[in-house]
């Protein structure tokens, strides 16, 4: 089998569930024609159709909302935001009408909402955002970040076949940069499942997404300059959240590092902080540690993005502390 | 500035209004404007009493233009409703026991206490279900919703039309512009009925639009506009039944636009302070749409009182039947609240410090029984 790329996973992804079910389909600003502002559509207007790719206004919050009402029908849509900066613009009809849905009305609202995110790409403060933790915050919403090629193929399928609304967060700067051979068959990952990125002994780091391959390098370097060993953990899913994934690795290294690109006050490193301390607590010979962006719009020249999102350096020197306690 | 009744009682109305409905449906329109009417006065006696536990929302005066537009739907279309459309709802099949149960917030209720008022719905396969869609509270919202459920018959070739209401306030929102814009893009079968009833809460339309009237919204979406009386419901039936037709037969989105008047505050609790003096007796005394449709049967379809008052007497016998019903339910059970945020997991579990709480009901995301209509039995399970 030949490697294909992290973007392609999703579009191979998004091509089989269209073909494997006809209520899928697909709706986003320049998806069908032009095949995406980052191609992950590409091909796929020509192969189902203008009815099952549909090119829209610029219109986030009718798009979800649409998505929604065809979702009630029995559709499966899955909405491109062109950049996930701008699920903004969607937030209410998201938090507000999707998210309750099933709640308030026993209305099942299977549908996905997908979007390049993420910085390390110079795009500046509004195409760089990392705006996953406003809505884990929202119950009734799922929320998967994938960080290999192989779970965003096999994640993206699973969101798709759920039965509720699932927020897709893609790595633009892995679209490209990661590749994968795609395991055969019908290949489904698991919403809510963690994995167990690099096995480690002495200290555990939870991270998701760009940041997962900023800590796998860390944790070679650790090992190789000060011979400690990291466990590395990507939580995929982050709602729901992998806790026994999370206390598990606790438990075993006793010391833990989260680390995200997201910004640090209200970012999910709290709400793992928070959860590890009230059931691990006994198990940690030192305080849970975060590395995260700063709290700071994300700005464009590469100086500044550097210094602003987290670093391999960054991730070492954190290591370095938690084993000096 | 006092906001003058479009339209005086007196004329009644023009003859040719409502001439495709025989008399038993002229009546049927009748029940439904009297029904809405009567079931909010006893949510008033309910709500007075504190069995209402939340808000109640009147929509004395605007009968004519829930129950005319929603009654030139077919059983099979959809319909989304808002605050002031309870008389739709019924048109659509939603029943007083469920309205009762609602705002009584009764553990079977349609939302099992989850929800309040009206807000509450029944959509999916035409046949297996009733066809009106649950709201919610952030205005504008329900006309994308209602883009993607047309959306759907349009892909799937349904001969399906889908109808959403929404007031002069919501007309302000992005989500409304956004709705409208895509369905009207798409061309899909969706009639959007503003209701410009003069106010969105204290907020006169004055301040809401700079728009001479709302219909002229229309042009600028490239789609077709119709204002009516909406005070008088065979207009407002024959207005719709034309939009209907038309988004049926592929000629895309319809904006309607019906003049009425709010009579009572945004809720109970508004004291309406901001309505000119005189205004609100103007409107009750010259165009309550109930006065105007009673003249009409009485002199132009030459219906006798003694009918009307039957129908009367029916809808105040139903009214107290189905309140004996939703006084006698049960209130939820409180790790009811636990079930069916997500279809996977069924159930959330209750944080350590309610572990002491009894958890029979955890397992089951949607016990039997938890339906609101039931196709087969043709009622209420």
């Amino acid at each position: 089998m030949a490697e294909i790329t992290y973007l392609e996973a999703i579009r191979e992804a998004l091509d089989e569930e269209m073909a494997r079910d006809q209520n899928v389909f697909l709706m986003g600003e320049d998806i069908g024609a032009f095949g995406g502002a980052f191609k992950v559509t590409d091909g796929l207007m020509k192969k189902y159709g203008e009815a099952r790719v549909i090119d829209s206004p610029i219109s986030e919050i009718a798009l979800v909302g649409a998505a929604a009402g065809a979702g009630h029908m029995g559709m499966r849509p899955v909405v491109e935001m062109q950049f996930i900066d701008f699920i903004a613009n969607a937030y209410d009809m998201l938090t507000n009408y999707v998210a309750t849905a099933r709640y308030r009305a026993f209305l099942p609202t299977p549908m996905v909402v997908r979007g390049p995110s993420g910085g390390y790409v110079r795009g500046g403060p509004f195409h760089s955002q990392n705006p996953e933790a406003g809505f884990i915050h929202t119950p009734g919403l799922k929320v998967v970040y994938p960080s290999t090629a192989e779970d965003a193929k096999g994640l993206m399928k699973a969101a798709i076949r759920d039965d509720d609304c699932v927020l897709f967060f893609e790595h633009k700067y892995l679209y490209r940069r990661i590749k994968g051979v795609m395991p055969a068959g019908d290949h489904v990952v698991p919403i809510g499942k963690a994995r167990v990125a690099r096995e480690g002994k002495d200290v555990s780091i939870i991270t998701y997404a760009a940041t997962v391959h900023k800590s796998l390098e860390a944790a070679a370097k650790l090992e190789e300059q000060y011979g400690i060993s990291v466990e590395v953990i990507d939580l995929r899913s982050l709602a729901p959240l992998d806790d026994e994934a999370v206390f598990n690795t606790v438990r075993k290294t006793n010391r833990v590092l989260i680390v995200h690109e997201d910004t640090r006050t209200g970012g999910i490193a709290g709400e793992l902080t928070a959860r590890i301390n009230e059931s691990c607590f006994a198990y940690l010979d030192a305080p849970v540690l975060r590395v995260t962006a700063h709290d700071i719009p994300l700005p464009y020249a590469p100086q500044l993005e550097d210094f602003v999102l987290p670093q391999v350096d960054d991730i070492v020197t954190a290591v370095r502390r938690l084993m000096a306690w | 500035m006092p906001r003058k009744p479009t339209r005086s009682a007196k004329g009644g109305a023009a003859p040719h209004l409502g001439e495709s409905l025989p008399i038993e449906r002229k009546l049927e329109l009748y029940y439904w404007m009297r029904l809405t009417r009567t079931l909010e006065e006893r949510l008033v006696a309910l709500y007075r009493q504190t069995k209402v536990v939340g808000g109640l929302f009147r929509s004395l005066g605007q009968e004519a233009d829930a129950v005319g537009s929603c009654y030139a739907l077919e059983q099979r279309d959809v319909m989304s409703p808002l605050i002031r459309n309870l008389g739709a709802m019924l048109v659509k099949g939603a029943t007083p026991v469920e309205v009762l149960k609602q705002y009584m917030a009764k553990g079977d209720s349609p939302t099992r206490g989850r929800e309040l008022n009206i807000h509450f719905g029944d959509i999916g396969e035409a046949g297996k279900t009733r066809g009106f869609l649950g709201q919610i509270s952030p205005l504008g919202d329900m006309v994308p919703v209602m883009t993607g459920v047309t959306m759907t018959f349009k892909m799937r070739g349904e001969d399906r039309v889908g109808l959403v209401y929404v007031g002069d306030g919501a007309t302000s929102t992005g989500a409304f512009h956004e709705g409208i814009n895509f369905a009207a893009v798409q061309k899909l079968p969706l009639v959007v009925v503003i209701e410009n009833n003069g106010y969105a809460y204290s907020t006169p339309t004055s301040k809401q639009t700079a728009a001479k009237q709302f219909v002229d919204k229309a042009i600028g979406y490239g789609i077709s506009g119709e204002q009516c009386d909406g005070n008088d419901v065979l207009a407002v039936y024959d207005c719709t039944k034309r939009a209907v037709d038309r988004a049926r037969a592929g000629e895309g989105v319809q904006l309607l636009e019906f003049m009425t008047y709010r009579r009572k505050g945004h809720a109970e609790h508004d004291n309406q302070s901001y309505v000119p003096e005189g205004e609100i007796e103007q409107w009750a005394a010259e165009n309550d749409p109930l006065d105007r449709y009673v003249r009409v049967l009485l002199d132009r379809e030459k219906v006798s009182q003694t009918t009307i008052d039957e129908i009367d007497r029916r809808i105040a016998e139903e009214v107290d039947a189905a309140t004996d019903v939703a006084e006698a339910s049960g209130f939820p059970e409180p790790l009811d609240a636990m079930i069916g945020v997500y279809a996977d997991p069924p159930v959330e579990k209750p944080l350590w410090f309610r572990e002491g709480a009894d958890t029979s009901s955890l397992g089951k995301e949607r016990a039997e029984g938890w339906g609101t209509w039931d196709a087969a039995k043709g009622g209420n399970s």
